[in-house]
């Protein structure tokens, strides 16, 4: 019994219960979770859980059991919290939120303290409706990004593909921040506090570039130079 | 026999939905396979009036799972198909009434004994499409040409890549040619460029869909039909066949004739 709880702590938020994770393997850990519900279903009965993973990669399959797990057992899987990246993304992917109310005092772990080394996320994939990529520096992506989806960058946020979407870069009020995309074409685009007509925009797909030049969004045709 | 499992959705209601399952389900089953459709729509189901089984119903899929009658005595055969069942979706419990494990549980006691497991997704991303989609080998997404079914058939192929069922396949479904030709509706190049995956059939628009579905007789048991021709089409695709694609465009209407016996076209 002492051995489980040493796995996992549980305490009551004001909008759910959080759970926080050991470095211990996943595998032992979930059981040990849902061991203890068992034991006390009263007590876990029609909760929401979120979930402090803490530096663990955790993949979609991996989440996906868990919610089907506790769903059988009457609870919402609703956050996952997480130092990696890549286990925020899975949240995102399937909808979790990845920041719950008090936000964490680590809100500066990825930029790096060298300027001139600011980290930059990778999405390899369509973004399609319903995404939602937040990120605390720039953003690549290698496809589309659908309408309906959207990125918030603090940085800049570039697209090789189409961009349909809603995009805001400079998220913290940085000016320099730019968004560029082969096919430019967002729903909503946003740098800085300076919000764009985007409907010029949209009537040609073409390559182009937005920034800020006097206070305003400009949108730029992209030429080889 | 392996059954595959087959889960039809689309995130926007209305689409039609069931109106595909009961098609291709006849399909199946008029070209030999056998197949059991399942009503996912726990609360609000729908497969049995279309399918023309509503009165033959007295157990459904949550008496199965509540342990009060065997899984065969849920499976209504169809009135003149014998190669063809329905379980029914609950009329008076809701969605919460399954588990995703309860859906497996039951696809795979079928499996042994059919060639297609066919599940009618309920409209949503919540609960009811998680047990659809819970023991599916294959997803159809099935979509209008209009923008606001795009938009949701765009977020359900998300959640289907983010859960990693692989390579979804799209039907459009309610294609009108003449529209497209105007430029008042969407094309299907249009929608296959922006959800970018396979398509296994387009289906025109055509009146006799929805007579068949209040008769309770799907269309693709009418030959002349030329939805039903899409639907026995997906069908055959289902089945691993190579089946070119229909020509919209071909109306048959009596001008067309008139045009052609005039050598015009």
């Amino acid at each position: 019994m002492n051995d489980l709880h040493s796995l996992i702590q549980i305490k009551g938020l004001r909008d759910g219960l959080l759970v926080s994770l050991s470095e211990a393997p996943w595998a032992d850990q979930q059981s040990a979770l849902l061991t203890q519900m068992d034991e006390q279903p009263s007590f876990f009965q029609g909760a929401r859980l979120a979930l402090d993973v803490g530096t663990q990669i955790l993949h979609v399959n991996e989440v996906v059991d868990l919610r089907d797990q506790l769903s059988e057992r009457n609870v919402v899987l609703w956050a996952i919290l997480s130092e990696s990246p890549i286990t925020e993304q899975t949240a995102q992917l399937l909808g979790l939120a990845t920041r719950i109310s008090k936000p964490r005092p680590e809100e500066t772990r990825f930029a790096s303290s060298d300027p001139n080394e600011e980290t930059a996320l990778f999405i390899n994939k369509t973004l399609r409706s319903g995404t939602r990529i937040e990120f605390p520096g720039h953003v690549v992506v290698l496809g589309d990004v659908n309408p309906g989806a959207e990125i918030i960058a603090v940085g800049s946020i570039i697209i090789w593909g189409r961009l349909r979407g809603a995009v805001h870069a400079g998220s913290n009020g940085d000016k320099s921040a730019k968004v560029c995309a082969l096919d430019f074409a967002p729903m909503q685009l946003r740098i800085a506090k300076e919000a764009a007509n985007v409907n010029d925009a949209r009537e040609t797909a073409s390559p182009r570039m937005a920034f800020i030049r006097d206070e305003r969004v400009v949108i730029e045709s992209w030429k080889p130079s | 026999m392996t059954a595959q499992v087959v889960t039809i959705s689309s995130g926007k209601g209305g689409v039609g939905k069931t109106t595909a399952v009961a098609n291709i389900a006849f399909a199946l089953a008029a070209s030999g396979s056998k197949v059991v459709c399942i009503d996912g729509d726990i609360g609000l189901r729908n497969l049995d009036v279309v399918m023309g089984l509503e009165n033959r119903i007295v157990y459904d899929i949550v008496d199965v799972i509540e342990g009060r009658c065997k899984l065969r005595q849920a499976m209504i055969r169809d009135k003149h198909l014998p190669e063809l069942y329905l379980i029914p979706a609950a009329q008076t419990r809701d969605k919460n009434a399954v588990s995703p494990s309860d859906m497996k549980r039951i696809c795979d006691e079928i499996r042994p004994d059919a060639d297609f497991v066919l599940i009618d997704s309920p409209a949503g991303i919540e609960r009811g499409f998680r047990n659809a989609i819970a023991a599916a080998d294959r997803v159809l997404v099935i979509t209008n040409p209009e923008v606001s079914a795009v938009r949701d058939a765009d977020r359900v192929i998300g959640i289907l890549e983010a859960e990693e069922k692989h390579s979804p396949a799209l039907i459009l479904n309610r294609l009108n040619p003449d529209l497209v030709k105007q430029h008042d509706m969407l094309s299907a190049e249009d929608v296959l460029d922006l959800l970018g995956i396979k398509l296994i059939g387009i289906v025109p628009e055509d009146e006799s869909v929805i007579v068949g579905s209040n008769r309770g007789v799907p269309v693709s048991q009418d030959p002349k039909s030329r939805a039903g021709q899409a639907f026995r089409n997906i069908a055959h695709r289902l089945k691993g066949e190579d089946v070119p694609f229909m020509d919209l465009d071909k109306q048959g209407g009596l001008w067309d004739r008139i045009q052609k016996m005039a050598g015009r076209r």
